[in-house]
């Protein structure tokens, strides 16, 4: 819908993460938080969309949504102390994580728009992203792939012999 | 921004008809989309709930006749608008809440199994130039959207706050995830040949006699078997209805859901099977491509027979165990989809059958 403000939908959007991202780590009730990092990711994918990279949201909402927080909400069912009491989310040294978040929140984006290192993309969007990330990951960007690939392998077969029961 | 176009074949003339209307009226440019929007959904929504309404119905004539009984015969002829009729009183049925449940998790588990269930007909091409929006994402984007329904069904079962329910919730969660990587494998394959995700250039790949990939190529009949087997699982139908075994866990999932919501689950339930289904007769049988009769003639006539097929393993076949489910999963699919990505990639390499 072009006709639509993409402001609007952008400040939709962005008040959808905060609140839900908030709510991730304040309720008491483990799978409603999993649920609110559901919906957290969600709206980021849709943030992606509105950037104009649709491969990114697809894959944003298969792998987080359908994968990850799956798994999440499936570890919080299976675990009867998270399931059935409810928690309490913070300690004492709220005070200062707030600080240090705070400073992280008013610093990157202070850093980023005065150091002149990270620019604003030059020239059009490419219109076929997916073929191009495609291309590119064959190419150019080869070895960070493949060591990603061989990272999430290792990562595999690592919880495999985690999980796994000693025969005796 | 994704731009979907208006490209909606044989109903073209209607929706400009609506479009010089809402022009003429003089109302702003945004409202004039929302009410295409809103006009475009209301077709597909409600085609789509005519066609659950027919499943229904369609599965327990199979079921029926498998068994050799008649099913449905009293109201209309052969009981045809006995749906109709269930749907109607599922409507008035009182909604029995438990008091012990998770309130807005219960309220919304059906709600998002119905949005997802339906959300992936916006790049579902139904004939030719009749889709909703040519994502060039397509057939990604269904991927992503039904794994929402795992989500509701999780939701269902910890908001009913019951331990069958519960465990219908988990048991699908764990089928659905697994089953999800052998059916997305196989698809890779044909994509792989086709190069592109978007559904309508699937779908034009395949034009011409014997150009359907479960025929045109040797990886074709692999895929599409496994597919198969994966989309049953998906669909949470027999002989892996574990979420839902009615002998184990009385109905899983939904069993503390009553009237209107138990229908929403019910309905998203057929609506998954048709989605299924269409995936594999756009992927493997072709689409909409098909001489002499109408394209959407076509595309459903190819949808109903794997909706059909898919009934019949129902009813014929017994349900696996869940240890059994897993092991077939991991241990035999999904080796067999990726060695088929393989070799789907090596005849794309050497340029056979182009």
């Amino acid at each position: 819908m072009q006709a639509l403000e993409p402001g609007i939908v952008f400040w939709i959007l962005a008040v959808v993460i905060l609140v839900s991202g908030f709510l991730v780590v304040t309720l008491r009730n483990m799978f409603h938080c999993a649920l609110c990092l559901i919906l957290c990711l969600f709206a980021v994918a849709g943030i992606y969309v509105l950037l104009e990279a649709e491969f990114l949201a697809a894959a944003q909402v298969l792998i987080y949504v359908g994968a990850v927080a799956i798994l999440i909400v499936f570890t919080v069912m299976l675990t009867s102390d998270l399931a059935s009491e409810s928690l309490i989310q913070h300690n004492e040294n709220g005070t200062i994580a707030f600080v240090v978040c705070a400073l992280f929140a008013i610093g990157v984006p202070y850093l980023i728009k005065n150091t002149g290192v990270w620019m604003p993309a030059k020239g059009e969007l490419i219109s076929d992203n997916v073929g191009s990330i495609g291309k590119y990951l064959m190419t150019d960007f080869m070895l960070p792939f493949e060591l990603v690939s061989v990272l999430l392998l290792a990562a595999l077969i690592g919880a495999i012999v985690l999980a796994r029961k000693e025969r005796s | 921004m994704i731009s979907p176009v208006f490209a909606v074949g044989e109903l073209d003339g209607l929706f400009r008809w609506l479009n010089e209307l809402l022009v003429s009226i003089g109302l702003p440019q945004p409202w004039q989309d929302v009410i295409m929007y809103a006009a475009l959904s209301a077709t597909v929504f409600g085609l789509l709930a005519l066609i659950a309404l027919f499943l229904v119905w369609w599965e327990r004539k199979i079921a029926a006749h498998i068994q050799q009984r008649f099913g449905p015969m009293r109201v209309g002829w052969h009981g045809w608008y006995q749906t109709v009729m269930d749907a109607l009183k599922l409507l008035q049925k009182e909604d029995i809440r438990v008091a012990t449940r998770d309130k807005v998790v219960f309220f919304w588990a059906p709600v998002i199994c119905f949005v997802a269930a339906f959300s992936a007909y916006v790049c579902m091409p139904f004939g030719r130039g009749l889709i909703v929006a040519d994502l060039n994402i397509g057939i990604l984007y269904i991927m992503a959207v039904t794994t929402f329904t795992v989500i509701s069904l999780l939701m269902a079962g910890w908001g009913s706050n019951n331990k069958y329910a519960l465990l219908g919730g988990m048991r699908s969660a764990a089928q659905v995830i697994s089953y999800e990587v052998p059916m997305v494998v196989s698809l890779l394959a044909v994509i792989l040949y086709v190069g592109s995700l978007s559904m309508v250039d699937i779908v034009e790949s395949q034009s011409g006699w014997f150009n359907w990939f479960i025929f045109r190529v040797p990886f074709g009949p692999i895929a599409f078997v496994t597919y198969t087997v994966a989309a049953i699982a998906e669909a949470n139908r027999t002989p892996f209805d574990i979420p839902e075994a009615e002998q184990e866990l009385v109905a899983g999932y939904n069993v503390e859901y009553s009237g209107m919501k138990f229908a929403m689950f019910f309905l998203a339930e057929f609506i998954n099977m048709f989605t299924v289904s269409a995936i594999a007769a756009t992927v493997f049988l072709g689409g909409w491509n098909g001489p002499w009769l109408p394209s959407w003639v076509w595309f459903m006539g190819k949808t109903l027979s794997m909706v059909f097929l898919l009934m019949l393993v129902r009813w014929t076949y017994p349900r696996l165990r869940v240890d059994q489910l897993m092991e077939f999963a991991w241990k035999f699919l999904v080796p067999v989809t990726f060695a088929n990505l393989i070799l789907a990639g090596i005849l794309k390499y050497l340029g056979y059958w182009e």
